[in-house]
C-alpha cells in the first residue's frame, strides 16, 4: 500500500509550469491531473519504467492477482462511483488477460481507461518477447484505442482517452505505451495536452417536432410503461424519470442494469422485466399501448421473441447512441440525446394525471404470483438462494452495494434484493462474465470506502477469480462475500433440466471448502446450511472488521422462475411452481454433500 | 441494395482497419472501398460501397460516426451524385486483332495506354455499368482478358453541397469541456463541433 506516504511527493508545480518528465512520470502525472486516486494493476517487463516512477505520485495502486481482476476492479470502481476506472498491465499476456474485462466494460458502457506496456518501438512488429498487438485485439471492444511510441504523445492521448471514456455513451479506452516512450523524456504541459472540445455524435436529435410527437403519444396513451435502463444511471436522470412516472402515473419496469435507477419501493415500480422478470411486468409490457424506453437497448434478454414483442405498443426511444435506434425494435419516436436533457425538455409538455385504470389492471395481473413466491413459503428446513437474498436485503436495509456474478444467483439477487438507490447493484449484464463479482466488489469498495459492499457469487463463478482473495488480504479490503453454493453450474443445469432432458453434462462441481480457502488468506468465514444459520452469518459478517466469507449451501436443483425460454414470446413464461419448491430428493450432484446429509 | 457512403477520416495508421472492421462486425460485405487524399491535409476520403438491406443505412452511418477517427459520413447513394470508377484491362491482341479493339475503345471512350506485340492495355473511366459493358463485349467477342484492375467507386455529390465538417473546421471550436483547456492542437481534426445533423 502506498497511499498517504506518497502524497508529499506530488509536485504541484508540474501542473502550472511545463516541466521535462520521463514518459513514465508523464503517465502518472496525467492520471493525477485527471483526478485519479486509485489504479488497479500488475507490473511486468514492458511497463516497468512506469512502475519505477509510481511512488513519486499520490496514487494508490492495488496489486491484483490476475489482470482480468484489474479490469473488473476498474469497472466496479466506475460503476460504483461514476468516475473513470483505471487498470494497468504489462504487454503480451498482461494485456490479453485484460481483454475479458475490457469487453465486459464495452458491453455495459462503463468508462474505463486501460494502460498497457508495449515492447520498444524498435522491435514492434517483430514478435518480440511478450509482444502482442493489443490495439488490434481490442479494436472491436474499446470505444477507442491508441498505440503510443513517443513520450510527448502520452499526456495528450491520455487526456483525450478520459474525455472519450466518459462522454456520450461511455466505454473503455485502451492506451498501449511502448517501453521506449516510457523511458524517453518530453516537456509535460498538462494544460496544453487538454483535448479539443468534445464532439457530440452528429446524429443526436431531439428537436421540437420529435418532442411534440412524444408528448402527443404520452397524452393519448392508455396503457403506458416506462422501460428504465442503465442510461438512467449514466445520465444521472433518476429525478427526471421519477418525475415522468409520477406526473403521468406511468408504471416503471427496469432492465437488470437499470435496477436502482428507480426506487424499488416506489408504488409505480413494477420490478425487473425480461427473461426472469416477474410475470406481471412482462404481461404489462405485452399489453401496453406505449413503451417509453429510457436509456436501454431492447436486448434479447428483455424482449424475448421480437416477432411478438409488445405488438400493440407505440414506442418512444430516448437514447444517446444513434446506432441503437431501430436496431432490434422499430420505434415511432426517437429522441436521440442525453436522457436527462431530453426529459427536462419533454416534462413541461406533459399534463399531470391523478390516477389510472391501467395501474389497477396491472395489480390484477399479479394474481396468484404472491402465493407462488418462495419468500412467502414457510421455512421448511431447506436453504433456498432466494431466502438468502431476502435476508441479505433485510439485514442491510437495502443500502449495501451488491456485486453479483453471473447465473442463477444473479437473477435471484435481482428479484429479491430491492435496490432503492442507483449504483448499488454492480453486475455484468451484456457480456455475462462469470468471475466478475469479486474483483468488481473490490473496485467498488476502493471507490466507496464508507459503503457496505457484498459479493454474491455462485460456486462456479467465484472460482474463476477467487485468487483475488489474496488482493483483499494484502490491501486489507473489507468486503463481505456470499458464495451461493449449490454444487452445480446452476443456470446451465437449469437449462439442461428444461431443454436438454436433464442431461447434467459437465455441470456438477466439486469445489474446495470455501471457508478453508478464505482461512488460507486469513479471511474469516462460516458455512450456513439452514436459514437461521444464514441470518446469523450475515450478522457476523457485518460486525466483523475484515473481509468475511459465507458459504451458503443452498438447494442444489433449485431453478429461477419465472422464465421466458430463449426465443419465446415475453408473455409465454414458465411460472413458479405453486408450492413444493424443489428439494434434493431426486437426482443430485454426486460430488457434493448437501444440507440434508449433515 | 447497394449503399454508397463517403466518409472523411483522419489520415492515421489503423483508420482503414477500424472502418473495415466495423463492416465485418455488422456482417456486411464491402463491395468496394477506395481511400485517397481529400482537399484537406490530414484528412482522407473513403468511398465505401456495400450490399445491405435498405433500412440499414442509418445504423451504418451512426456506427461509423462512433469511430473517433471518422469526421463526416454522407450517404451519397440517396442523392444526385457523380460516381466514377477507373479500370485498366490488358487484352491479348496481336497485329491482326488490334483494329477491332481500337474501334471498341472509341465507342466506349476508353484509351489505349500500352501496346505490346501480344497485348494492349485499355483504360476506361465511368460508372460501373459502362466498365462492365466493355468487359462484356470483350468477353463475348472472344478476346482473352489477361489482367484487369478496378479502383472501385468514387463518389461526389453534385452541385453546391459542401461538407459540413470542413465548414466547421474553419471555425474555432467554441467551448472546451475541460477547465484546463489549452489550445486544441493535438488531434484537433477529430474534435471539432459540428452542426446538428439534419
Amino acid at each position: 500500500m502506498n497511499t498517504s506516504d506518497n502524497a508529499n511527493h506530488a509536485d504541484l508545480a508540474i501542473y502550472s509550469h511545463p516541466t521535462r518528465l520521463t514518459g513514465a512520470e508523464t503517465l502518472w502525472a496525467t492520471l493525477v491531473g485527471e483526478g485519479v486516486r486509485d489504479v488497479f494493476g500488475y507490473p511486468g517487463g514492458a511497463i516497468l519504467p512506469a512502475y519505477d516512477a509510481l511512488r513519486k505520485f499520490p496514487l494508490r495502486h492495488i496489486l491484483v492477482r490476475h489482470e482480468q481482476g484489474a479490469a473488473h476492479m476498474a469497472d466496479g470502481y466506475a460503476r460504483a462511483s461514476g468516475r473513470v476506472g483505471v487498470a494497468v498491465s504489462t504487454s503480451g499476456p498482461g494485456a490479453t488477460n485484460m481483454v475479458t474485462g475490457i469487453a465486459n466494460a464495452m458491453m455495459d458502457s462503463i468508462p474505463m481507461v486501460c494502460i498497457t506496456g508495449q515492447v520498444s518501438s524498435a522491435v514492434l512488429g517483430t514478435d518480440a518477447f511478450q509482444e502482442v498487438d493489443i490495439t488490434g485485439i481490442t479494436l472491436p471492444i474499446t470505444k477507442h484505442n491508441y498505440l503510443i511510441h513517443r513520450a510527448e504523445d502520452i499526456a495528450p492521448a491520455l487526456r483525450e482517452a478520459f474525455l472519450i471514456a466518459k462522454s456520450g455513451r461511455p466505454g473503455p479506452v485502451l492506451i498501449d505505451i511502448t517501453k521506449n516512450a516510457q523511458q524517453a523524456s518530453a516537456i509535460f504541459d498538462f494544460a496544453a495536452a487538454a483535448p479539443a472540445a468534445y464532439r457530440p455524435h452528429p446524429m443526436l436529435r431531439a428537436d421540437a417536432n420529435s418532442i411534440r410527437d412524444a408528448a402527443e403519444l404520452l397524452r393519448t396513451a392508455k396503457r403506458p410503461v416506462i422501460l428504465a435502463g442503465h442510461g438512467i444511471l449514466q445520465s444521472n436522470a433518476m429525478e427526471q424519470v421519477r418525475a415522468l412516472a409520477e406526473r403521468m402515473q406511468i408504471p416503471v419496469a427496469c432492465t437488470l442494469l437499470g435496477l436502482g435507477g428507480f426506487p424499488a419501493s416506489h408504488p409505480l415500480n413494477l420490478g425487473m422485466m425480461g427473461m426472469h422478470g416477474e410475470s406481471w411486468v412482462n404481461q404489462a409490457i405485452q399489453q401496453s399501448d406505449l413503451l417509453i424506453a429510457c436509456g436501454m437497448r431492447f436486448d434479447d434478454r428483455v424482449t424475448g421473441s421480437l416477432a411478438t414483442y409488445a405488438l400493440q405498443a407505440k414506442k418512444i426511444h430516448i437514447e444517446i447512441d444513434p446506432s441503437e435506434i431501430g436496431k432490434n425494435v422499430p420505434v415511432d419516436v426517437a429522441l436521440i440525446g442525453d436522457l436527462k436533457e431530453v426529459l427536462e425538455v419533454l416534462l413541461p409538455a406533459l399534463p399531470k394525471i391523478k390516477s389510472s385504470e391501467w395501474l389497477q389492471s396491472i395489480d390484477a395481473m399479479k394474481g396468484d404470483a404472491a402465493v407462488r413466491d418462495i419468500q412467502n413459503l414457510p421455512d421448511d428446513g431447506h436453504l433456498y438462494a432466494a431466502h438468502v437474498m431476502h435476508d441479505l436485503w433485510h439485514a442491510t436495509g437495502g443500502n449495501a452495494i451488491i456485486a453479483t456474478d453471473v447465473g442463477q444467483h444473479q437473477m435471484w439477487e435481482a428479484q429479491y434484493y430491492k435496490h432503492e438507490h442507483p449504483r448499488t447493484l454492480i453486475t455484468s449484464g451484456g457480456l455475462g462474465t462469470m468471475g466478475f463479482a469479486l474483483p468488481a466488489a473490490i473496485g467498488a469498495k476502493i471507490a466507496c470506502p464508507d459503503k457496505e459492499v457484498w459479493v454474491i457469487a455462485g460456486d462456479g463463478g467465484f472460482q474463476m477469480t477467487s485468487p483475488e482473495l489474496a488482493t483483499i488480504a494484502q490491501e486489507k479490503i473489507k468486503v463481505n462475500i456470499a458464495v451461493i453454493n449449490n454444487g452445480y453450474l446452476g443456470m446451465v443445469r437449469q437449462w439442461q433440466e428444461r431443454f436438454y432432458d436433464k442431461n447434467y453434462e459437465c455441470t456438477p462441481l466439486l469445489s474446495p471448502d470455501f471457508v478453508k480457502l478464505a482461512d488460507a488468506h486469513s479471511i474469516a468465514g462460516v458455512t450456513a446450511r439452514k436459514r437461521p444459520e444464514g441470518v446469523a452469518a450475515i450478522e457476523s459478517a457485518r460486525k466483523h472488521d475484515g473481509a468475511f466469507l459465507i458459504d451458503f449451501r443452498v438447494e442444489q436443483e433449485d431453478s429461477v422462475y419465472p422464465m421466458v425460454p430463449a426465443g419465446a414470446a415475453l408473455h409465454e413464461m414458465i411460472r413458479r411452481p405453486k408450492s413444493d419448491p424443489p428439494k434434493t430428493n431426486q437426482r443430485r450432484n454426486p460430488l457434493v454433500e448437501t444440507a440434508s446429509d449433515v | 441494395m447497394l449503399h454508397t457512403f463517403v466518409a472523411l477520416v483522419e489520415n492515421k495508421p489503423g483508420v482503414l482497419t477500424r472502418v473495415a472492421s466495423l463492416f465485418r462486425r455488422l456482417n456486411i460485405n464491402i463491395t468496394s472501398l477506395t481511400v485517397g487524399e481529400s482537399e484537406r491535409s490530414g484528412v482522407s476520403r473513403m468511398t465505401i460501397v456495400a450490399e445491405a438491406a435498405v433500412d440499414r443505412a442509418h445504423r451504418i452511418m451512426a456506427s461509423l460516426y462512433k469511430l473517433e477517427n471518422v469526421l463526416e459520413v454522407d450517404d451519397v447513394g440517396r442523392h444526385s451524385a457523380v460516381v466514377r470508377e477507373l479500370a485498366i484491362v490488358k487484352v491479348a491482341a496481336g497485329p491482326k486483332t488490334r483494329a477491332h479493339l481500337f474501334e471498341l475503345a472509341k465507342v466506349f471512350h476508353a484509351r489505349i495506354v500500352d501496346l505490346a506485340p501480344e497485348s494492349l492495355m485499355l483504360e476506361i473511366t465511368g460508372g460501373a455499368s459502362k466498365i462492365e459493358g466493355l468487359v462484356q463485349v470483350l468477353v463475348e467477342s472472344d478476346y482473352q482478358i489477361l489482367e484487369m484492375a478496378r479502383t472501385g467507386r468514387m463518389a461526389m455529390r453534385r452541385g453546391q453541397h459542401t461538407s459540413r465538417v470542413l465548414d466547421a473546421l474553419r471555425e474555432v471550436p467554441a467551448t472546451s469541456e475541460s477547465t484546463l483547456a489549452g489550445k486544441p492542437k493535438h488531434m484537433a481534426l477529430g474534435k471539432v463541433a459540428t452542426e446538428d445533423h439534419a
